[in-house]
């Protein structure tokens, strides 16, 4: 069952130096509160999962928490470039980034098959790109009954997955609404899960019987973090806030001025 | 003229949309012309995002691949597991609007580095899902904005194939789909070759003379036999067009999206 906890006490339970950590969400829902949690906690050497580092790997890129990176789409969506993930990839600041890089179609097929307790997954992709050249991890395999050649990448298995939901309930079932990414598989795929909520209710009031539903024994830990996925938003309770995603590629363009930023919003 | 090229550019790219097409939308320039189509000559396009949203119907352009607009204006909304694997590799999408960093004549895409890989020059965000929509989509339609560096004779990295480094490599790779039909950019369209798959200037946007085009492109840019002038935009179109955008500049300033 999940236990809950407050933010600072689950990320310092669940993330250790050197893990393996996925926080998802797809645009929607990046849980952007326990990312900062983890800079305060000055965690290092993580290995990050995500299909699109956004602007929370960018920050914790740049404040040193990450050994390597694991992604496929490392832009700021609509903007431009994550300065601070270039920096590390260009410079080495503030320490090296190893990076390993997929597609989408990879990544999303890499946490299915974590979820589903496989070992690997393949897929009908990376035809004709140079990826595979420079990514070790990305193989093929020939299927048995037609003898088609298939991309084969490995499962994703974090240490530790970190999604931000709409809402539990008091048992610590939890519910997701909207773009639902792959919050559900990166959940499942991981040995353990925070999910941060915007607020606890009596009743989760799913939309549907189909609804996207957590279930309490699925997660390790819930924390309550009102608006925790801004500047991204949560579907049903605010907006996103495109503004600041133009306002961050000043903000991070260079070293002194990331700097400030975090210590004045982040750090503090 | 009354017009300027990025508008000459994203109205002939909505052109190319047909009402019956379901299109895989890359955000940015794809965007801005998949949903002037729909607001004009195709009402019932089909606009699928990969963050999972199917028939998206989005009032105003989203910043983000995955804006709120589209999930609440869509059909249905999906898993990214499920976009990737049923829809896409499923093939039920008929055309992918794709753009990226560089071309090269045979309409492969970098959007990986500039310099080499291990220590680029420019990193730039890397593939997404452009490399599985080039390749099951049934065809690739593609917008980028004319020169000498982003349409180069040589990709620094080739993240999504077009027709592949001599043209030929499709077949060979036994993938069946079109690959890139179309590249349209703020001078003229551009259109493979039949045999050689080369991309070449079959029209040119009204005022663009030919030298301009040679001079922007990064390799010996050819023309066909027959080169038509594009149709410069209607009233309806420019109207639509500049209606789009400033409902999308009010959006997104000040924080509501």
């Amino acid at each position: 069952m999940a236990s809950f906890q407050s933010l600072s006490d689950a990320i310092s339970g669940l993330v250790h130096d050197g893990d393996t950590v996925a926080l998802e969400g797809f645009t929607h829902l990046i849980p952007f509160a326990a990312g900062h949690e983890i800079i305060r906690q000055g965690r290092r050497n993580l290995t990050l999962i995500r299909m699109t580092p956004d602007l929370i790997y960018d920050q914790m890129i740049g404040c040193g928490c990450a050994r390597k990176l694991v992604f496929s789409w490392g832009g700021n969506p609509g903007v431009g470039s994550l300065y601070r993930l270039r920096d590390a990839v260009e410079n080495g600041w503030p320490n090296a980034l190893e990076i390993e890089e997929h597609s989408h179609a990879a990544m999303a097929n890499a946490y299915a098959a974590g979820a589903a307790g496989m070992p690997s997954a393949f897929f009908r992709g990376y035809r004709g790109t140079a990826l595979p050249e420079v990514n070790a991890r990305i193989r093929f395999i020939d299927c048995p009954f037609t003898g088609e050649t298939l991309a084969c990448v490995a499962a994703h298995r974090p240490d530790v997955a970190i999604i931000h939901a709409q809402r539990a309930d008091r048992k610590g079932n939890v519910l997701i609404e909207g773009i639902v990414g792959v919050q559900k598989e990166a959940v499942l795929a991981a040995k353990r899960s925070l999910v941060t909520v915007e607020e606890i209710v009596d009743d989760l009031a799913a939309g549907s019987p189909n609804s996207v539903v957590l279930p309490s024994w699925t997660v390790t830990a819930i924390a309550v973090a009102p608006e925790g996925a801004r500047p991204s938003y949560a579907h049903g309770y605010y907006s996103r806030d495109n503004s600041f995603y133009v306002a961050w590629d000043g903000i991070a363009k260079d070293r002194e001025s990331f700097g400030r930023w975090m210590r004045e919003n982040v750090l503090r | 003229m009354n017009y300027t090229a990025t508008e000459m550019m994203t109205i002939a790219a909505a052109r190319a949309l047909a009402n019956h097409d379901v299109c895989f939308v890359g955000i940015g320039l794809p965007s801005a012309a998949c949903n002037l189509a729909r607001a004009t000559h195709a009402p019932g396009v089909t606009l699928v995002y990969e963050s999972g949203t199917i028939e998206a119907k989005p009032a105003v352009l989203p910043l983000s691949i995955g804006d709120g607009e589209l999930c609440e204006t869509a059909l249905a909304t999906v898993s990214v597991p499920e976009m990737f694997r049923y829809w896409l590799q499923g093939g039920r999408i008929s055309v992918g609007f794709l753009s990226g960093a560089q071309v090269d004549r045979y309409g492969n895409l970098n959007s990986t580095v500039i310099g080499p890989y291990g220590r680029p020059k420019v990193r730039l965000p890397g593939a997404g899902g452009a490399t599985e929509i080039a390749t099951s989509c049934g065809r690739i339609f593609m917008i980028m904005r004319h020169g000498a560096r982003a349409m180069v004779q040589k990709l620094d990295f080739l993240t999504t194939l077009g027709h592949g480094p001599t043209g030929q490599e499709r077949r060979r790779l036994g993938i069946t789909t079109a690959g890139p039909v179309l590249l349209v950019t703020d001078l003229c369209i551009m259109e493979p070759e039949r045999e050689t798959n080369e991309l070449v200037v079959t029209a040119l946007h009204e005022g663009v003379m030919r030298e301009q085009v040679a001079q922007n492109t990064g390799w010996g840019v050819r023309f066909a036999n027959q080169v038509r002038e594009t149709e410069p935009p209607s009233p309806l179109e420019l109207h639509a067009l500049r209606e789009l955008n400033a409902r999308t500049a009010r959006a997104h300033a000040g924080g509501t999206a």
